[in-house]
C-alpha cells in the first residue's frame, strides 16, 4: 500500500499545542506510508484539493487525516478520497483535536500522543477492505406522530411537497395544546382562528391520511423502509357514518366526568366531540364513563343518532403502513404542580393552572370567555400569577427553563386587564426571559401599559382567608416579605416530556434525555435529526418550545423528509456485520443480542443453522461480534484484526529479556 | 404494646405541667407504656444549640444514652423543641467524627441507636388512630377545633420524617377519632414567634395574632396544639396580643392530649384544664352529652 498522511493545524486549534511538523515527520517513517505532510486546514477547499493532488502525484491508495472528530468531517474526507479515485473506506481519521490539543496543555506530550494516534490509524488503514454500499428502494410515504401545531405543519409541508402523509394523533382531535389556547403572544391573535384553517387543511388534504384516537403499536424496519403498526382505539362510533351533528352529546345522560379539553374545569358527556373546531368532527364514546359500557344499559345515543352510527361492540383496530420516514411531534405535557405542597395540592379550588386559565379566557371555554373563578363563579379583581412552577427548580428535578411561561404569563396579565378593567394582576417571577422578536417589548407592555405588578421572588405559601387566597412570597428586590390577598391564583406550570414519550422512543430507537425529551442528532447543526436515520423531530418533544419555534421545526423536519424521499433509492452503510459461514456454529447468540433484529438464522444447503445479517437493518453497533464465541461474525471496517492492529500500534509487543540487567 | 422511653423535657415540669400529666394519662388509657428516662437532664435546646453544636448534642446524647440503657428503641417526648434537638443529635452522631467530639464530653460514650420521636408520632404510628377511636368513650361531639402543629414538629422534613411538612394531618386525625369536628387550618405549620418571645413581644403579637385571627375566621371553638411554646404564646399571651392588636380574641388553646383525655374519660384531675389561661368552659360546654343508655 501507499499511504498518505495529512496532519491538520486547524489554525491554532491543533498547532497551538501539538508540533504538527514533528507528527508528519514521524508519520513518514511508518510502514507503507509513502507521503506525509502538515496542512493548515485539511477540510478547506485548498486542503481537500491538496489531498487529491497528493494522491495523484504519489500514487496513493489510502489516506489518513489527523484532525478533528470523525463526527465532524469524516463524510467530507471520504468524498475527497473518492474524488481522487480511491474507495471511500480507504480513509482513516485520527482525532488529534478533541482527543489531544483541546484537552492537554503540554506540547511535548501532546505531540507524542498525536503520533501514537496517527500510527494507530495507519495500522488500521493497512488492513482496510474496499466496501461498496448496497442500494435499496425508498417508500414514498411519511408518518407524522402527533397532531399538534408542529405535527400539523410537518404533515402539511410534506403533503404539499407531494408525499403521502399518515398523521397519527392520540387524542380524538388534532390541534394539540395550541387548540386550547385563547390568544397567542406577542400579537394577541386568536389561537383557534390561526390554527383552525391549518387543521381543516389537514382534514381535507388528499395526500394526508388522518388517524386520531390512535397510537403507535410497533415500528420495525429502517430508513426508507419502516413498517409501522397503528392501534386505532375503539371509539364505539362508526366514523364513516357520523356527521358530527352533536345530538348524542345533548342527550347523553352521563355527564359527570371532567372534560379533558377544558382541563377539568367543567364536565363532558360520555359521548363527546371535544370542541366545535375539532378535526375530525366526529363523536366518540369514553368507555370508562359510558353507562352502557359500564352497566350494560342505556344506549340513548344509539336510539337518537339519526344515521345509526353508534356501535357499542367496536374493537381496537390495528393498521399497518409502510413509510420511508417518520416525524415525531408528540409535544409536551404540563408539570404536575401538586408536587409543590406550598400551593395547597388541590385543596383550594381557586388555584388553577395557566392552561385552565386559557380555557376561562376562551370564548369557547366553560365560562363563555368571562373570567369566573371556579369556587363561586365570581369575577376576580385581584389575580396573582406565579411563574416557574416546575421550571428552573432542582428540588422537583426540573432544572430547565420551560421557555414560554414568561411570555404567556404576560399575555394572560394583559388579557385579564382587557376582560376586567378594574382588576389588578401580580406576577411573581424569578427572571423575565423574553428573547424573541417583539417578546421583550410585549412583557414591558404588560408592566407599563397594563399595570401588572411584577414581584421578583418565589411564593412560599398560599392560604385561604375569608373568600380570598393570601399569597405570601419574597420580594427579593425590596428585600421584604409580601402578602397579596388574591381572588384567583394562576400557576404558570412548566413543560415536561409528554406522557408515554419514553415508551415511544424505545419503539422508534430515539433516545430521550434524562427528562424524557428526545435527543437531537446535534444540538446546533442537526436540530431535527435523530441518531436513527429517517426519524426526525419537530416541536416540544425535543424540548419546551413556543408556537413559532414549533412551526419552524415542523417545516424543518418536513424539508428533511422531502430531501430524503426525493431519492428513489438509498445507499445502505456497508459498515455492517458479516458472517463467515464456515466458522458459524449456528448457536444463535448473535440473534438474541442484536438490538435491531438484524440477524436471522437460516439453513445452509446441508441443513445446518447459520446466522445471516440483513445488511439494510444492521446498524453496525458491533454487539454481535463480541457475543460470537467463534469469532464468526465480524463488523466490516472494524474487524478484530484491525482493532488488534491498533492496540499493537499503541502498545507494541516486546520480547522480554528474562535476566537481570 | 411495646414500651417506649419517655422524656418529659423541662417545660413539662413547669409551664406545661398539664401537657406532661395529660400525656401520661392518655398513653396509659390507650395502653402505651411510658418508661421515664432515669436522671434525665436538659436536652440542650434553647441556649446551648445557638452557641455550640457539640455541647448541645452532648446534652442530648446523655439522655439518649440513658434511654438506651433502658433497652428501648424509641424515645418519646411531648415537646417539639426537645424532639428537634434529640433528633439532630441522633442524626448528626451518625457521622463518626462528630460522634467522637460529642463522646469526648460524656462520661460514658453513647453507642446506642435510639430513635427520638414525638409522643404524637408514637400515638399515631404505634397505637394507631383506629385503636384510639375504639377506646373513645366520651366523644367530643359538637366541639369544633383547629389543629395547630407549630413550625418544627414536622420540619425539616428530611430530618423529622413524620407526616406532611406543609399539611400535617396526625393531630387532625386524632381529634376526629376523639369525635371533634376538625376545621382545615391553613396556618397549621406557621411560626407563632416563640423564639422572639422575650426580646420582641411585638413580633409574637403579630405572628400569633395572625394565627388566632385565622382560627376565628374558621369559627372554631378552640385551638389544639402539641407544643408547649405554641400553647404558651397563644394562651398565656392572648391578653397581650389583644392589647397590642386591639382585638378581642377569646379562643381557648388546648393540648391535644387534654382533649384526647376527655374523650377517653381520663379523670379530669389528670388533665389540668384549670391551668389554661383562656377559660375553656364555654368551648367544653359545646360538647354534647352522650345519649343516655337505656
Amino acid at each position: 500500500m501507499r499511504i498518505g498522511v495529512f496532519i491538520c493545524h486547524c489554525g491554532s486549534n491543533i498547532a497551538g499545542t501539538v508540533d504538527v511538523v514533528a507528527v508528519a515527520q514521524a508519520a513518514a517513517k511508518f510502514p507503507e506510508v509513502a507521503y506525509a505532510t502538515d496542512t493548515m486546514y485539511a477540510c478547506s477547499e485548498p486542503g481537500q484539493e491538496a489531498i487529491v493532488q497528493a494522491v495523484k502525484e504519489h500514487q496513493l491508495d489510502g489516506v489518513v487525516v489527523a484532525s478533528c472528530t470523525p463526527r465532524m468531517h469524516e463524510p467530507t474526507f471520504r468524498r475527497t478520497v473518492e474524488r481522487a479515485g480511491i474507495n471511500r473506506y480507504f480513509f482513516e481519521m485520527a482525532n488529534i483535536r478533541e482527543h489531544v490539543s483541546w484537552i492537554g496543555k503540554n506540547a511535548e506530550r501532546n505531540t507524542v500522543k498525536a503520533i501514537e494516534l496517527v500510527r494507530m490509524a495507519v495500522e488500521k488503514l493497512r488492513r482496510n477492505r474496499p466496501l461498496i454500499p448496497k442500494r435499496f428502494d425508498v417508500v414514498k410515504r411519511v408518518l407524522v406522530i402527533g397532531g399538534g401545531v408542529a405535527g400539523i405543519q410537518a404533515a402539511l409541508d410534506c403533503a404539499d411537497g407531494g408525499q403521502e402523509v399518515v398523521l397519527v394523533e392520540r387524542e380524538q382531535s388534532i390541534g394539540g395544546k395550541m387548540a386550547k389556547l385563547d390568544k397567542t403572544f406577542p400579537t394577541i391573535d386568536c389561537s383557534s382562528c390561526v390554527l383552525g384553517p391549518k387543521m381543516v387543511d389537514v382534514g381535507q388534504h388528499p395526500k394526508i391520511t388522518l388517524h386520531t384516537l390512535a397510537e403507535i403499536e410497533s415500528v420495525s424496519g429502517y430508513v426508507g423502509n419502516f413498517q409501522v403498526t397503528i392501534r386505532k382505539k375503539a371509539r364505539f362510533v362508526d366514523w364513516s357514518k357520523c356527521t358530527g351533528c352533536g345530538l348524542c352529546m345533548e342527550k347523553c345522560p352521563s355527564r359527570k366526568a371532567p372534560d379533558p379539553f377544558n382541563e377539568g374545569l367543567c364536565t363532558a358527556p360520555s359521548i363527546n366531540i371535544p370542541f366545535p373546531q375539532a378535526i375530525p368532527k366526529k363523536a366518540a364514546i369514553n368507555p370508562d364513563t359510558c353507562i352502557m359500557k359500564q352497566k350494560g344499559k342505556c344506549g340513548l345515543c344509539a336510539k337518537i343518532c339519526p344515521v345509526k352510527c353508534i356501535d357499542f361492540d367496536q374493537q381496537d383496530e390495528l393498521v399497518t403502513v409502510d413509510v420511508g420516514a417518520i416525524v415525531v411531534a408528540t409535544g409536551y405535557d404540563l408539570f404536575d404542580w401538586h408536587k409543590y405542597p406550598q400551593y395547597g395540592q388541590g385543596r383550594y379550588p381557586d388555584v388553577i393552572t395557566s392552561l385552565q386559565y386559557e380555557r376561562l379566557l376562551s370564548a369557547s371555554g366553560p365560562t363563555g370567555g368571562h373570567i369566573k373563578r371556579p369556587s363561586d363563579g365570581k369575577e376576580p379583581k385581584t389575580v396573582v400569577f406565579i411563574q416557574c412552577v416546575g421550571s428552573r427548580d432542582r428540588s422537583v428535578d426540573r432544572p430547565y427553563c420551560s421557555g414560554f411561561c414568561c411570555m404567556y404569563t404576560a399575555k394572560q396579565a394583559i388579557l385579564t386587564k382587557d376582560h376586567i378593567p378594574d382588576s389588578q394582576s401580580y406576577v411573581f417571577y424569578m427572571d423575565i426571559r423574553s428573547p424573541g422578536k417583539g417578546y421583550d417589548e410585549f412583557t414591558r407592555r404588560a408592566m407599563e401599559e397594563y399595570g401588572a405588578q411584577y414581584v421578583r421572588g418565589r411564593v412560599s405559601m398560599i392560604y385561604p382567608k375569608g373568600d380570598q387566597l393570601v399569597v405570601r412570597g419574597a420580594d427579593t428586590l425590596a428585600g421584604t416579605q409580601v402578602e397579596v390577598a388574591a381572588d384567583l391564583v394562576v400557576l404558570a406550570v412548566g413543560a415536561e416530556a409528554a406522557r408515554g414519550a419514553v415508551t415511544l422512543g424505545e419503539k422508534l430507537r430515539v433516545v430521550p434525555d434524562q427528562y424524557g425529551f428526545f435527543v437531537e442528532s446535534h444540538p446546533k447543526l442537526k436540530p431535527v435529526e435523530t441518531n436513527t436515520a429517517g426519524v426526525f423531530l419537530a416541536g416540544a418533544c425535543q424540548g419546551p418550545k413556543d408556537i413559532p419555534a414549533s412551526v419552524g421545526q415542523g417545516s424543518a423536519a418536513a424539508a428533511k423528509v422531502l430531501a430524503l424521499l426525493s431519492k428513489d433509492q438509498l445507499e445502505s452503510d456497508p459498515q455492517v456485520s458479516r458472517v463467515t459461514p464456515a466458522r458459524c456454529v449456528g448457536c444463535g447468540k448473535c440473534v438474541q443480542t442484536c438490538p435491531f433484529g438484524a440477524i436471522k438464522l437460516v439453513e445452509d444447503r446441508f441443513g445446518n443453522p447459520k446466522a445471516e445479517v440483513v445488511e439494510t437493518v444492521c446498524q453496525g453497533c458491533g454487539i454481535c461480534t463480541v457475543t460470537c464465541p467463534q469469532g464468526a461474525i465480524q463488523l466490516e471496517h472494524f474487524t478484530d484484526n484491525q482493532i488488534l492492529a491498533e492496540v499493537n500500534a499503541l502498545c507494541p509487543p516486546r520480547i522480554r529479556v528474562n535476566y537481570a540487567s | 404494646m411495646s414500651k417506649v422511653a419517655y422524656y418529659p423535657g423541662c417545660s413539662g415540669q413547669s409551664t406545661s405541667l398539664e401537657y406532661d400529666r395529660s400525656t401520661r394519662a392518655v398513653c396509659a388509657a390507650v395502653g402505651l407504656e411510658l418508661v421515664d428516662v432515669p436522671d434525665w437532664s436538659c436536652c440542650g435546646s434553647s441556649p446551648a444549640h445557638t452557641v455550640n453544636h457539640v455541647l448541645s448534642a452532648a446534652l442530648s446524647a446523655r439522655n439518649l444514652d440513658l434511654a438506651h440503657s433502658l433497652g428501648v428503641d424509641v424515645l418519646a417526648t411531648p415537646c417539639p423543641s426537645c424532639l428537634t434537638n434529640l433528633r439532630n443529635a441522633a442524626v448528626e452522631m451518625e457521622d463518626e467524627g462528630f460522634r467522637g467530639q460529642v463522646n469526648a464530653l460524656l462520661d460514658r460514650p453513647y453507642v446506642g441507636r435510639v430513635d427520638p420521636q414525638s409522643v404524637l408520632q408514637v400515638l399515631v404510628e404505634q397505637v394507631g388512630v383506629d385503636e384510639v377511636a375504639r377506646r373513645v368513650t366520651r366523644p367530643l361531639t359538637g366541639l369544633r377545633v383547629a389543629c395547630y402543629y407549630g413550625c418544627i414538629m414536622n420540619r425539616p422534613p428530611e430530618r423529622m420524617r413524620f407526616d406532611d411538612h406543609e399539611n400535617p394531618m396526625a393531630m387532625d386525625r386524632l381529634m376526629e377519632a376523639a369525635g371533634a369536628e376538625v376545621a382545615l387550618f391553613p396556618l397549621k405549620v406557621e411560626c407563632c414567634g416563640a423564639s422572639f418571645g422575650v426580646p420582641r413581644g411585638d413580633i409574637v403579637a403579630r405572628l400569633s395574632g395572625k394565627l388566632l385571627d385565622a382560627a376565628r375566621g374558621l369559627g372554631v371553638d378552640a385551638i389544639v396544639t402539641a407544643c408547649p411554646l405554641c400553647q404558651m404564646n397563644l394562651d398565656l399571651r392572648q391578653g397581650q396580643i389583644n392589647a397590642a392588636l386591639h382585638e378581642h380574641f377569646r379562643i381557648p388553646v388546648f393540648y391535644y392530649t387534654q382533649l384526647l383525655g376527655l374523650a377517653l374519660d381520663v379523670p379530669r384531675s389528670e388533665l389540668g384544664l384549670d391551668r389554661l389561661c383562656v377559660d375553656p368552659r364555654l368551648a367544653l360546654g359545646k360538647i354534647k352529652a352522650p345519649a343516655p343508655v337505656r
